[in-house]
């Protein structure tokens, strides 16, 4: 398992958006300029530019939009002689007690426990790719992937919220209105997306090569 | 070898350089080094995908014009539409999350699908689509934004949520969400970049 090359150490560039296998032209040339896939484009990179700061900025910009996101209320429920803010974890709890223990579970998941895997992931991925790690670096693959399949999920109780705020309007009997938790939460599955997005999953595997 | 190569796969997530294969019926191709998947055997033809994409567009339509539930609290009726969420969301001073709405469930799956109909459409003839190639960097992008399975899911909760104080009807619109989130499953496992080899005929 330890003769397989990698495209950067063979000059070569896979196309991030079409898999075109290239030749590192910028290499061979010495030149200072971007170039062009020859299929589709777009500028070719061995490795996604500024990976490591672009990621950081986009997890920390997350994180401080998950603190509101979770204290500030995220739904009001008004009835004639009620109203109830509920915050995502409040929702969570009703779900629960009244509704159905299963679609709490998936509710938890969607969105307290997939962010915080997404924090914690992107976080241990960052920083041990940085040290050039060589830990578990098939895991830690394996990591990023379940971290991009299961990121939108996270826009579960946006939807939910939105929903809500549309079927419940029986004038003063009963009403549902967004508050502002729901704009933070949502930002924050934004963010997060882009955020493992903007992760080069290459890096893993870029550091000292001690291979087994 | 120039200086491309159609005969090799470099895998995205760690840059092993792969010899391209012939795969069978239901096969995969992983990357030895991390695990990803680098090709997939297809199992349906253009003519195939095209009609599926066909029938998602009709589908997609059905699900945003009919209601999707309808709630009754004491002889009145209420329901909504994907759109009277969008505009619901706006109204209530929650315009960020309004435009996500209207882009993850309207427009960005819409966008993908038409995209997909005229790229495939032309396709069937062997011949690539006026603008193959900005659509298909547009589609690149575009496809992680497009949920509307998590919305199938999101109406589920709405459901049983508002299923202790209301009196909760699902309406055509749901089944034909449930229909759609099926079609973007089957859809999901194909690798567009196929159609990348279609050769290029000077336009």
């Amino acid at each position: 398992m330890n003769a397989l090359p990698r495209a950067a150490e063979l000059g070569l560039i896979g196309c991030h958006v079409c898999g075109l296998v290239c030749r590192d032209a910028h290499a061979a040339a010495g030149a200072a300029e971007v170039v062009a896939c020859p299929r589709c484009g777009v500028a070719l990179h061995r490795r996604k530019p500024a990976s490591y700061s672009r990621t950081w900025a986009l997890l920390i910009a997350a994180f401080i939009m998950y603190i509101p996101a979770n204290v500030v209320p995220i739904m009001r429920t008004a009835s004639l002689n009620d109203i109830d803010d509920n915050t995502i974890i409040s929702g969570v709890v009703e779900l629960w007690k009244n509704g159905s223990p299963n679609l709490a579970i998936i509710v938890f998941t969607a969105s307290i426990v997939v962010p915080m895997l997404k924090f914690l992931a992107l976080g241990t991925l960052l920083v041990s790719s940085r040290r050039g790690s060589n830990w578990a670096r098939q895991q830690r693959a394996g990591l990023y992937r379940l971290v991009e399949l299961v990121g939108y999920w996270s826009m579960l109780d946006v939807f939910v919220v939105s929903l809500l705020t549309a079927l419940v309007r029986f004038s003063v009997l009963s009403r549902v209105e967004p508050l502002p938790g729901v704009i933070y939460f949502g930002l924050t599955v934004v963010l997060t997306m882009l955020a493992s997005m903007s992760f080069d999953p290459r890096l893993i595997w870029d550091g000292k090569d001690t291979d087994d | 070898m120039g200086t491309t190569s159609e005969a090799l796969i470099v895998c995205e997530h760690c840059d092993t350089v792969h010899q391209r294969l012939a795969l069978s019926r239901g096969e995969v191709a992983r990357c030895a080094r991390c695990g990803k998947v680098l090709q997939r055997h297809y199992r349906l033809s253009t003519n195939a995908m095209l009609a599926l994409i066909v029938t998602a567009l009709i589908v997609f339509v059905q699900a945003n014009m009919w209601p999707i539930v309808m709630l009754g609290l004491s002889g009145q009726h209420s329901s909504s539409t994907l759109w009277g969420v969008i505009i619901a969301m706006w109204r209530e001073d929650a315009g960020i999350v309004s435009v996500l709405v209207a882009a993850t469930l309207f427009f960005l799956p819409l966008l993908k699908m038409l995209q997909l109909g005229w790229l495939l459409w032309f396709a069937r003839q062997g011949r690539r689509a006026p603008g193959f190639v900005p659509m298909m960097v547009g589609l690149h992008y575009l496809n992680p934004w497009t949920m509307s399975e998590v919305f199938v899911l999101g109406a589920l909760v709405a459901i049983v949520k508002a299923h202790t104080y209301f009196d909760v009807t699902p309406e055509p619109g749901i089944y034909a969400y449930a229909v759609l989130t099926v079609l973007i499953t089957v859809f999901a496992g194909i690798d567009l970049r196929q159609l990348w080899r279609t050769p290029e005929v000077a336009a």
